[in-house]
Order: C-alpha cells, then sequence, then structure tokens
C-alpha cells in the first residue's frame, strides 16, 4: 500500500506475481559497502530507491531488515518527509511525500545525518533577519 | 518516409501486391503445366495409376542407399533446413496470425524460444547447404544465378527475422518492415523461380508414380 | 510579467525554505532517473534559474494532454506554475479570456522576444482555411507568429507531435504537426495520447534543468521514449514462451499472459509506460488486460486497426487472393492455350527436341 492507501505499485486483480528481482542482498552489501567507506573515509552515499528494480514486496522486505533505530523526524516541507535511522547506525531512510501525502522519492542514505535534516545557512539567514525584526518591533513597543 | 509509414506500407500495399502476384503467378504455372497435356496411354491399364500416383508422393521422401552414398550431406542438411523453415513458418504464433488473417485456419504454435532455435539451426544448415554448392565441382558448374537468387531470397526471411525477434541495431518498426519486406520478395519470386517445386513437386511425384502404376511396375 | 528574478530569489521571498527547495531537486533528479550526485547539480543550475516565460497555445486538440499535466505529482503543475516557470498564456489554466489573453499573450512576447519556450498542443491545420482559429487568427498563423520569437518549442501530445487523432484518415482538416509547420527552432516531441504526466513534467524541467536533450529519430526525449514497452514488458516472458491470450478475458488473458494476438503494439511502441506507468506508477494498459494502442507513434489510428496483431497486413488479402486466382486463371488458360498449340505443332511437325528445350525456364 502507498501512503495514501492506494493499492501498491503493480497491483492488479488478475496479473500474476513477478518473480523475485533478487537485488536485495545486493543492495544490502552496497550499504555495507558504504557504511565502511564513511567510517573509514568519510566519504557519504546516497541510493535512490526507486531506481532500483523492485518486485512488489521485496523492498517490504528491505525495510523489514532494516528496521528501526532511534531516530524518527517528520519534515514539514511543502508535504512532508520522513526521515527514519535505520536499526543500522548511520543508515538512514528518506521518503519525501507531496501535499496529497504521495510518495514523490524514497532514498537511503548513509552518512553521519541527512543533508535536509540540518538546518540550510539559507535559512538560518532568513530566521535571523526575522528573529531581529521582532526584536527591535518588541524594543519600541516596550 | 519514417519507419512507421514504412511498416504501414509493407503491411498494406506491398503485401497486397505481393499476393496478388504470387496468387496469380501460381494459377498461370500451373495452368501452363497442366494445359500441355499429355500423351494418350493406348496401352491397357496393368496397375492402378492413383495409387502409383499418392505411393510415389509419399515414398520419395526416403532417399535411396545409392543417392545416399553420393549425396549424403545434400539429403541430410536438405532435410534440416526443410523442416526448419517448416517449424519457423508454419509454428510461430505471430506466423499463424498472417494466416489466420487470410484464410481463417489456426493452429497451435510452439514456444517462442524454441521457434528461435530452430531459426539458428536452419541458417547454419542454409550456410553450410550454400558452401556445397560453390565448393562441390559438379555443383559449382550446374548452379546459376538463379540458384544462387533463390538461395537469397528464402535465407533473408530467416536473417531478418532473427533480427527482428532479438531486436537487434535497428528500431523494431524498421526490423519487422524489413521481415515483411523479405517474405515479400520470396513471395513475389516464388512463382518465376525454382521455388515453385514447393507445389510442382507434388504434380512431378505423382505424374512418375502415375505412369509408373498404370504400367504395372514399382516406381 | 518581468522575470527578473531568479528562481531561488523568488522561493525565498515567497517563504519557501531551502529545506524544501532542496527536497524538490531530490524528488526532481529521482523523477528524471538521474542518480543523487546530480542533486547538488539541479539544485545549483535551478537556483540560478530565471524563470523562463512560456507561452502554451491549444491549436486542436482534445485537452487531454492539459488534463494529464494538471494530474502530474511529481514537480506538481503549481511547482511548475509558480517556482520553475512563468506561465504567461494557457486558454484552459489562465484566468483571463478575449482580447485581455490576447493583450497578455502579445507583451510576453515582446519582452521575452528570442527567450520565451514555446509548448503547444493539438495539431494544426496546414492550410489556411479557417478550420480552427483563436481570435480569429488561424492556427497556422498563430504559430508561426509566435514560434518565431521562441527559444525552443516543445509539441506535447501526439497530436502536436504527429498530428494525432485529426491527422488520421480521411483527414478533414489537413491537420499537418508542428514540426511539419515549423524548421528553423529546435523542436522537442512529446508523444502520447496523451503523454505520462511525469514524462510531461519531466521533460520540462529537464529541458529547464539541462537544456535540449537527447532526441530520437523521431525528435521525442531518449530517456524518456528510448525503450518500447515490449523490451520493459513484465509480460515479456509469456511472449518468450509463446504464451497468449485469444480473446479478452479468456483463460489466457486471466492467468496474464501476453496480448500479442488481441493487437498489442507494444514491440514497436516507445515510452516509458511499462516503467513509469500510469496514476503514480500504478498501472498500464497492458497490466489492465488491454494491449498497447501505440499512442505515442506516428499514425497508430491508422496502424492496420488496434485489435490486429502487428505480424497481420492490414488490407483484406483474401480477396486478393481471390481476383488474382481468377486472373490468374484467366491469363493461364490463354497462356496454356498457346503452349499447347505451340507442342501441337511441333508434334506434327516431327521436331526434335534440343538440349536448349531443356534448359528452358519457362
Amino acid at each position: 500500500m502507498t501512503a495514501n492507501g492506494m493499492p501498491a505499485p503493480g497491483f492488479a486483480a488478475s496479473a500474476p506475481c513477478a518473480p523475485p528481482t533478487g537485488n536485495l542482498v545486493p543492495l544490502m552489501h552496497e550499504i555495507r559497502h558504504a557504511l565502511t567507506r564513511w567510517l573509514e573515509q568519510g566519504e557519504k552515499r546516497v541510493i535512490d530507491l526507486r531506481s532500483i528494480p523492485l518486485a512488489p514486496g521485496e523492498e517490504d522486505r528491505l525495510l523489514e531488515q532494516l528496521g528501526e533505530g532511534e531516530v524518527t523526524a517528520r519534515l514539514s516541507i511543502q508535504g512532508p518527509s520522513d526521515i527514519i535511522e535505520t536499526r543500522y547506525p548511520g543508515v538512514w531512510l528518506v521518503t519525501h511525500y507531496d501535499e496529497n501525502e504521495s510518495i514523490m522519492g524514497k532514498f537511503i542514505e548513509v552518512c553521519e545525518v541527512p543533508g535536509i535534516l540540518t538546518s540550510q545557512a539559507d535559512d538560518i539567514r532568513a530566521g535571523l533577519e526575522r528573529l531581529e525584526d521582532q526584536l527591535s518591533n518588541a524594543e519600541t513597543t516596550a | 518516409m519514417t519507419d512507421t509509414e514504412f511498416l504501414l506500407w509493407v503491411r498494406g500495399p506491398a503485401f497486397n501486391a505481393a499476393t496478388f502476384i504470387m496468387c496469380a503467378g501460381l494459377v498461370i504455372r500451373f495452368l501452363e503445366i497442366f494445359l500441355l497435356g499429355r500423351k494418350a496411354e493406348l496401352a491397357e491399364a496393368r496397375g492402378s495409376a492413383a495409387a502409383g500416383g499418392f505411393r510415389t508422393m509419399l515414398i520419395r521422401f526416403i532417399p535411396d542407399a545409392g543417392s545416399f552414398q553420393r549425396s549424403g550431406f545434400t539429403i541430410v542438411s536438405g532435410y534440416i533446413f526443410h523442416i526448419g523453415l517448416f517449424i519457423v513458418i508454419f509454428l510461430f504464433v505471430p506466423h499463424i496470425l498472417v494466416f489466420e488473417a487470410v484464410s481463417g485456419l489456426s493452429w497451435p504454435g510452439l514456444p517462442s524460444n524454441i521457434i528461435d532455435a530452430t531459426n539458428v539451426v536452419t541458417m547454419i544448415a542454409l550456410v553450410g547447404v550454400l558452401i556445397h554448392r560453390i565448393k562441390d565441382p559438379v555443383m559449382r558448374m550446374l548452379s546459376e544465378f538463379n540458384d544462387y537468387l533463390v538461395w537469397f531470397v528464402t535465407f533473408l526471411p530467416l536473417l531478418t527475422g532473427y533480427l527482428a525477434f532479438h531486436r537487434v541495431a535497428l528500431s523494431a518498426p524498421m526490423l519487422i518492415g524489413l521481415h515483411i519486406l523479405s517474405v515479400e520478395l520470396l513471395m513475389v519470386l516464388f512463382p518465376f523461380t525454382k521455388l515453385s517445386h514447393a507445389f510442382t513437386l507434388w504434380m512431378a511425384r505423382w505424374y512418375n508414380g502415375a505412369i509408373a502404376g498404370y504400367k504395372g511396375v514399382q516406381s | 510579467m518581468s522575470k527578473d528574478k531568479t528562481l531561488g530569489e523568488t522561493l525565498q521571498e515567497r517563504g519557501v525554505s531551502r529545506r524544501s527547495f532542496l527536497k524538490f531537486c531530490a524528488t526532481t533528479a529521482s523523477m528524471m532517473a538521474l542518480p543523487p550526485a546530480m542533486i547538488p547539480v539541479i539544485a545549483a543550475t535551478l537556483e540560478k534559474l530565471r524563470r523562463p516565460s512560456v507561452i502554451w497555445l491549444s491549436f486542436q486538440e482534445c485537452t487531454g494532454c492539459t488534463e494529464s499535466l494538471t494530474r502530474s505529482h511529481s514537480a506538481t503543475i503549481e511547482d511548475l506554475i509558480f517556482n520553475t516557470i512563468s506561465l504567461d498564456y494557457h486558454h484552459t489554466l489562465q484566468a483571463a479570456s478575449g482580447s485581455a489573453a490576447e493583450q497578455a499573450r502579445e507583451e510576453a512576447m515582446q519582452e521575452n522576444y528570442g527567450n520565451y519556450i514555446l509548448v503547444v498542443d493539438g495539431s494544426i491545420p496546414g492550410e489556411n482555411n479557417g478550420y480552427s482559429t483563436i481570435a480569429g487568427i488561424s492556427n497556422k498563423d498563430m504559430l508561426l507568429e509566435v514560434a518565431a520569437g521562441a527559444a525552443a518549442i516543445v509539441a506535447v501530445g501526439s497530436c502536436a507531435a504527429f498530428g494525432g487523432l485529426p491527422h488520421a484518415d480521411p483527414n478533414p482538416t489537413g491537420a499537418v504537426s508542428v514540426s511539419d509547420l515549423i524548421k528553423d527552432k529546435p523542436i522537442v516531441n512529446v508523444p502520447g495520447c496523451p503523454p505520462i504526466p511525469a514524462v510531461i513534467t519531466g521533460v520540462l524541467v529537464q529541458f529547464l534543468t539541462f537544456g535540449l536533450p537527447e532526441l530520437d529519430q523521431l525528435g521525442r526525449p531518449a530517456a524518456f521514449y528510448g525503450n518500447s514497452i515490449h523490451d520493459r514488458c513484465y509480460r515479456r516472458p509469456f511472449y518468450d514462451k509463446g504464451l497468449f491470450a485469444n480473446s479478452f478475458d479468456d483463460e489466457g488473458a486471466k492467468k496474464g499472459w501476453c496480448l500479442f494476438k488481441l493487437g498489442c503494439k507494444g514491440p514497436t511502441t516507445y515510452n516509458a509506460c511499462a516503467t513509469t506507468k500510469w496514476n503514480d506508477g500504478t498501472s498500464f494498459p497492458i497490466e489492465a488486460g488491454h494491449p498497447c494502442l501505440g499512442c505515442s507513434e506516428p499514425d497508430f489510428w491508422d496502424a492496420g486497426g488496434f485489435y490486429k496483431a502487428l505480424s497481420t497486413p492490414t488490407e483484406d488479402i483474401g480477396k486478393t487472393a481471390v481476383y488474382a486466382g481468377t486472373a490468374g486463371l484467366i491469363a493461364g488458360a490463354a497462356l496454356g492455350a498457346s503452349l499447347r498449340a505451340r507442342k501441337q505443332s511441333a508434334v506434327k511437325n516431327h521436331e526434335r527436341v534440343t538440349i536448349d528445350d531443356l534448359d528452358e525456364e519457362s
């Protein structure tokens, strides 16, 4: 099922089951290599899950294997985005939804923390301006 | 002309024209043969002409020992590519659909990968036959332009069929179009070359058998 | 309507955070099937983008392409309109109408002459015959006028790309495609009846970010039209095994077997339906049990019938065979008679059979 309750892609009442792709284990190994590289060289890796052909059910098995760890974050950025650290620290699952809760992107990020979770310099600057405005208003009215 | 227009042309007016030429040509050839007539058989019948005719049509499939010794390669490779042609042409589902469109008759087909393998075997046999024709001194002496032409128009549909099935190099409409065009070339040349043996073979066997059968001897 | 601000500046003004912008870039990269390493490149390009003016001309069309576009979820139409482009003219979506709308179009053209993007849907009557006009201007005149100042043209839908339904036999309006009329501007064809929503927006975003994409021989972006349906179809194993459905809803159809016999044009159709699919990846015609119509190919309406298999002839061959047989009988009778007469005269004259006679082919 997709996030908004629609049937999962590829579902049809009379369609036969698609054979498994065999991509699960290689994908887990890719994550393993990425973790090693991060520890040794600090190099980050992003995997676009939608670019990897997975048969119906295989993606669920993948997410089950990755599981959930200590961090769950929900962002509200032109539609919700979920960031979960899996049971393997450093392996993050980033899911982007649009305003109608349809999935727009799904990534596995192997890093300290996904870039989109950190505050961006531009946004900080804009927020600082707003704070300065607010404080100067407060001072004039005080 | 775009690839799509080409495909529609070969499936449309070109196929129509090729069918017309082939059917009219075959009927003309048959009439030419039959209307020539035969000398009247003045002797009394000593056996059945019809039985001899039917028997010979089938018995000729079995080569006699002498022929086999002299031209074993020709016989074996000949059988391979003829059976291969039969399988590839008549037991491949997209082809069966063409026959159904023309005649209304249909029959079950074989898995497409078996057809593909058969195609490869047939092409190899045909190449072998060509090499033999060129290298064997007697064959080389007997062969003329028409023999090589006929080999070519038989090989071309197999080759283009293979390329179309495996979708190699060119766009799909162009590959399928070239395949159908090569078949149309075969159709057009069919009545006017030795390819017509597909039909005249039965007449020849019949007559040989009928003559012998009438005389009461085995043919 | 001036576009002095960059996309980055516009987003900031609107209070759209950089985080949101990064999310947009990530999902756009994913939708364009680009590797995540390209996300920073897309971000850098898009934020410096000055929103180009887009003029959308609708000619002889059914509005299906606009409908498809407004169903797009990845790079939604709202994203496009508010953030990436400035849609200065579009019949269905704009608020203005009548002379005010035409004035808006002319202003946009003047201000951005040489730089605006022209998007066309619908075919154009090739002769100025008044079959399709807007504000009294014929489609052909309007296309030529607006195309003259365009930087590039995107022909959305099979009608604009190839002539589509109006072009089908007998083509009463003399409909032609955009590329039949415009020869001196880069044209990107995005065919389909309609095209997949994500493909329409994907092509526009790809074009804005990276410029003219790699095009195939029919002017279609190779990224979305590079593979045929047949090559990516999940029912392909059944085709290869020779397992076909014979009719709708028969045993084979229920088991999901190949639809070749039902007229599927998948082998000769290039589009993204088998991978990107429709309705956010829910399904596509073959998966729903209907053979592919070939709607992103030229002249698919006249391609011998939707339910006639791709290998079959398009004309009535049975009839031709009968005519041919009859003609053959007549000609053959005449030829045969003359041959017989020649033979009989040769017998009468006791002519000998020579080696040349035996060597004759006909």
